[in-house]
C-alpha cells in the first residue's frame, strides 16, 4: 500500500479529517483529530497498523512537530508516518496512551525533552532529567548551563564547606544574580 | 539491599487473619548489582508481594541525541557504541543504515556480508552474557556468567582484531566498513562458529532442564501477546510471548533475505521462554553464520562510488529530507530518525532505543510476584541502562 492509498482509504471513512502528505508521510492537521486517526488505523481490518514503533519530538523553531512511526504486526509489507504540529508557546497533542501502551515512556520523554504536554496521559513526569529540572533541553533555544560560572548557590555551598572562591567567580555569580548585564559586558567584550 | 527503608503507616488489611499488615514502599537501586545498571525500582510490597512498581531513570542521562545534533555525522558513529555497549556493532549498523538512506548510498556485497557476520557476532555475545546475567540475578553467583563470558571473550577477540577495541568498535563507516576482514580472521570467525554449538549444548544441559531455574523462571513474569503488542515491546521479548515480528524477516534489510533461518517462538511468554527463545536464536544466528562465512567473496570493503557529499566524510552534508531506519538488534527494534537541514550536523536525532521502551511493560509483569521474582524479570528484559538513559 503507497501513501496515497492509505490517505485515501483515511479519508473514505473520516471524512472530516485534514491530512496533508509531507514527504514521506501524513500530517495530521488538527492536533485534536490524532486520537481518532490512530483508532481507526489501529483497529481498521484493511490497515491493521496495530504497533507503534517511535514517538518523537522535533523542534522547527516556528512550531513543535511530533513524529510517529506505525508499522503492522500482521501485515508487513507498509508502515506509516504520522506528524502533529503544534503552537510553540502552547504545545498540546492528545495522549496515545490509551490506546498503545508503548507511548507511555516515550510520551513522557518527549515532554521531557521539548515540553509537549499530551493531554490525556496517566503520568506526565520528567522521565530523563531529574524533577525541579527548568527547561526543556533539546529545545533548539535552550540555553546550556556555562560551566565556568559558579551562581550563587554554589558559592554559599562551597563557602560552606571551607572552599575558598576567586574574587572573579564572586563577580561572575553578582553579575548572573542581576540579570541581563553580564551578557551585555560580554557581547561588548566579544565586540572589542 | 535496600538503598532506603520507608515504612508507610497505612494499615491495608486487617480482616480475616486479624492481623495489622501495612505496605513497605521499597527502593531497590540504583547502586544495586541486580538493577543492570543505576537503575532503581520504586516498588510498593505488601509482604513480600509487589503491589505496584515505578521504574526510575535517567541516572546515565547525558543527551546522547543533543550531542549527536552538534557535531558531524560522522562524528556520531563513535557515540553509538556507548548506547548499548555490549551491542556497538549492531548500534553502528543501523545508524550507519540509517544516514546512508538518507545519502542513498549503495554498499558493496562484502560490506553487508561483514555487517552481518558482526551483527550475529554481537547477537551470539548479547544473548549468552545476558543468559549469564539472568542466572546471576537467580542467585547462582557469577559461576555461569564466567562461563558465558568464556565464550563471550573469543568473540571480543575477532572485535579486537578488526577494529581494534573489545567493546566500543567504530568499525562501520557510511558505505562500508572501516576495514576489511582478512582471510586469517575469518577463519577465527570459523573456528568460534565451529566450537559454538558445543558450548550451547553444555550450557543448555546445565540450565534448561535445571530444577532451580524451571522454578524460578516458569510461569513468573508472563507477558501476553496483546500487551506485548500494545505496549511497542520488540526482540525476543515479544517473540517469547508468542509473536512472529522479526525485521530480519520483516524489512529483510542488508542481506538477510539471503540466508536460510528460523525465528524461534515462545509459548506462554514467561521468563523462562524469554531465556529459552534467546538460546534458540543463537542457534540461527549461527546458522546465519555458517552460511554468511560460506558465501562471502572478495571485493570492495567501502561503496566504489560515493555519491559527492560523501566523498569527504568531515564535510559530508547529506541531502535536506529526513529518514528512519531500524534494525533487529540483539535486544530488539533499534531504529535512528534522522532530519537532515542539509548542513553538516543533523537538525534531529533521535535514538528509538529497545531496553527503552520494553520497560513499559515491566510493572504489568512484576505485579503479584514477589521481590525476588522483579528482579529476575528485570533480568529477562535485557536492559543496558547506557541505552535507556541515553
Amino acid at each position: 500500500m503507497t501513501l496515497d492509498e492509505i490517505k485515501r482509504h483515511i479519508e473514505q471513512h473520516l471524512p472530516d479529517v485534514a491530512l496533508k502528505p509531507v514527504r514521506e508521510s501524513l500530517l495530521v492537521e488538527n492536533a485534536a483529530d490524532l486520537t481518532r486517526v490512530v483508532e481507526f488505523l489501529k483497529d481498521d481490518g484493511v490497515l491493521q497498523l496495530n504497533y507503534l514503533s517511535s514517538v518523537t519530538g522535533v523542534d522547527y523553531l516556528t512550531f513543535l512537530e511530533c513524529v510517529y512511526h506505525f508499522y503492522s504486526v500482521e501485515n508487513k509489507t507498509y508502515s506509516l508516518q504520522l506528524r502533529v504540529r503544534v503552537d510553540r508557546d502552547d504545545p498540546h497533542i492528545p495522549s496515545l496512551v490509551p490506546i498503545f501502551r508503548g507511548a507511555e515512556f516515550q510520551e513522557r520523554e518527549a515532554y521531557d525533552m521539548y515540553g509537549i504536554q499530551f493531554d490525556g496521559h496517566p503520568d506526565l513526569r520528567r522521565i530523563l532529567m531529574w524533577d525541579g529540572f527548568a527547561g526543556h533541553p533539546m529545545r533548539k533555544d535552550y540555553q546550556q548551563e556555562d560551566s565556568e560560572v559558579l551562581d550563587g548557590d554554589d558559592i554559599e555551598w562551597l563557602r560552606k564547606h571551607d572552599v575558598s572562591v576567586s574574587e572573579e567567580h564572586i563577580k561572575m555569580a553578582e553579575s548572573l544574580r542581576t540579570g541581563g548585564e553580564s551578557e551585555e559586558t560580554q557581547s561588548e567584550q566579544a565586540e572589542a | 539491599m535496600f538503598e532506603k527503608l520507608r515504612v508507610k503507616t497505612k494499615v491495608i488489611d486487617s480482616g480475616a487473619s486479624g492481623l495489622d499488615t501495612q505496605t513497605l514502599e521499597v527502593n531497590v537501586g540504583p547502586q544495586h548489582p541486580s538493577t543492570h545498571g543505576v537503575f532503581r525500582m520504586t516498588m510498593v510490597l505488601d509482604g513480600e508481594v509487589v503491589k505496584s512498581l515505578r521504574p526510575v531513570m535517567g541516572y546515565l542521562h547525558r543527551n546522547h541525541e543533543q550531542i549527536a545534533e552538534n557535531i558531524t555525522y560522522s562524528a556520531s558513529m563513535p557515540y553509538t557504541d556507548r548506547l548499548d555497549y555490549f551491542n556497538s556493532m549492531s548500534n553502528n549498523q543501523a545508524w550507519a543504515m540509517t544516514v546512508e538512506q538518507l545519502a542513498e548510498v549503495e554498499i558493496p556485497d562484502r560490506a553487508e556480508y561483514i555487517r552481518v557476520i558482526m551483527s550475529e557476532l554481537t547477537r551470539l555475545v548479547n544473548h549468552v552474557s545476558v543468559i549469564g546475567f539472568l542466572l546471576n540475578d537467580m542467585g547462582a553467583f557469577f559461576t555461569p556468567t564466567l562461563f558465558a563470558f568464556r565464550e563471550r571473550e573469543k568473540i571480543l577477540d575477532v572485535f579486537e582484531a578488526v577494529s581494534g577495541s573489545r567493546m566500543m568498535c567504530n568499525y562501520l563507516r557510511f558505505g562500508g566498513v572501516n576495514r576489511d576482514l582478512t582471510d586469517e580472521q575469518l577463519g577465527q570467525i570459523k573456528v568460534i562458529v565451529a566450537d559454538f554449538p558445543a558450548f550451547l549444548d553444555e550450557f543448555e544441559t546445565l540450565l534448561a532442564q535445571n530444577e532451580i531455574v524451571c522454578m524460578r523462571t516458569q510461569n513468573v513474569g508472563v507477558l501476553p501477546a496483546e500487551l506485548a503488542i500494545n505496549a511497542s515491546v520488540t526482540g525476543p521479548m515479544l517473540r517469547a510471548s508468542g509473536v512472529n515480528y522479526d525485521i530480519r524477516k520483516v524489512d529483510q534489510y542488508s542481506v538477510y533475505d539471503r540466508f536460510e533461518f528460523k525465528i524461534p517462538l515462545g509459548e506462554k511468554g514467561d521468563v523462562y521462554d524469554r531465556y529459552y527463545v534467546r538460546m534458540l536464536e543463537m542457534r540461527e544466528s549461527l546458522k546465519i553464520l555458517n552460511q554468511a562465512l560460506e558465501q562471502i567473496e572478495p571485493g570492495p570493503f567501502m561503496a566504489p562510488k560515493v555519491p559527492a557529499c560523501l566523498k569527504n566524510p568531515r564535510n559530508f552534508k547529506p541531502p535536506v529530507g529526513e529518514a528512519y531506519c531500524r534494525i533487529e538488534a540483539p535486544k530488539g527494534e533499534l531504529g535512528f530518525y534522522v532530519v537532515s537541514d542539509g548542513s553538516k550536523e543533523p537538525w534531529r536525532y533521535h535514538v528509538r532505543a529497545p531496553s527503552f521502551i520494553n520497560l513499559t511493560v515491566l510493572e504489568a509483569m512484576c505485579i503479584g510476584y514477589k521481590l525476588a521474582d522483579a528482579i529476575v524479570i528485570l533480568g529477562s528484559i535485557d536492559i543496558v541502562l547506557g541505552e535507556v538513559d541515553r
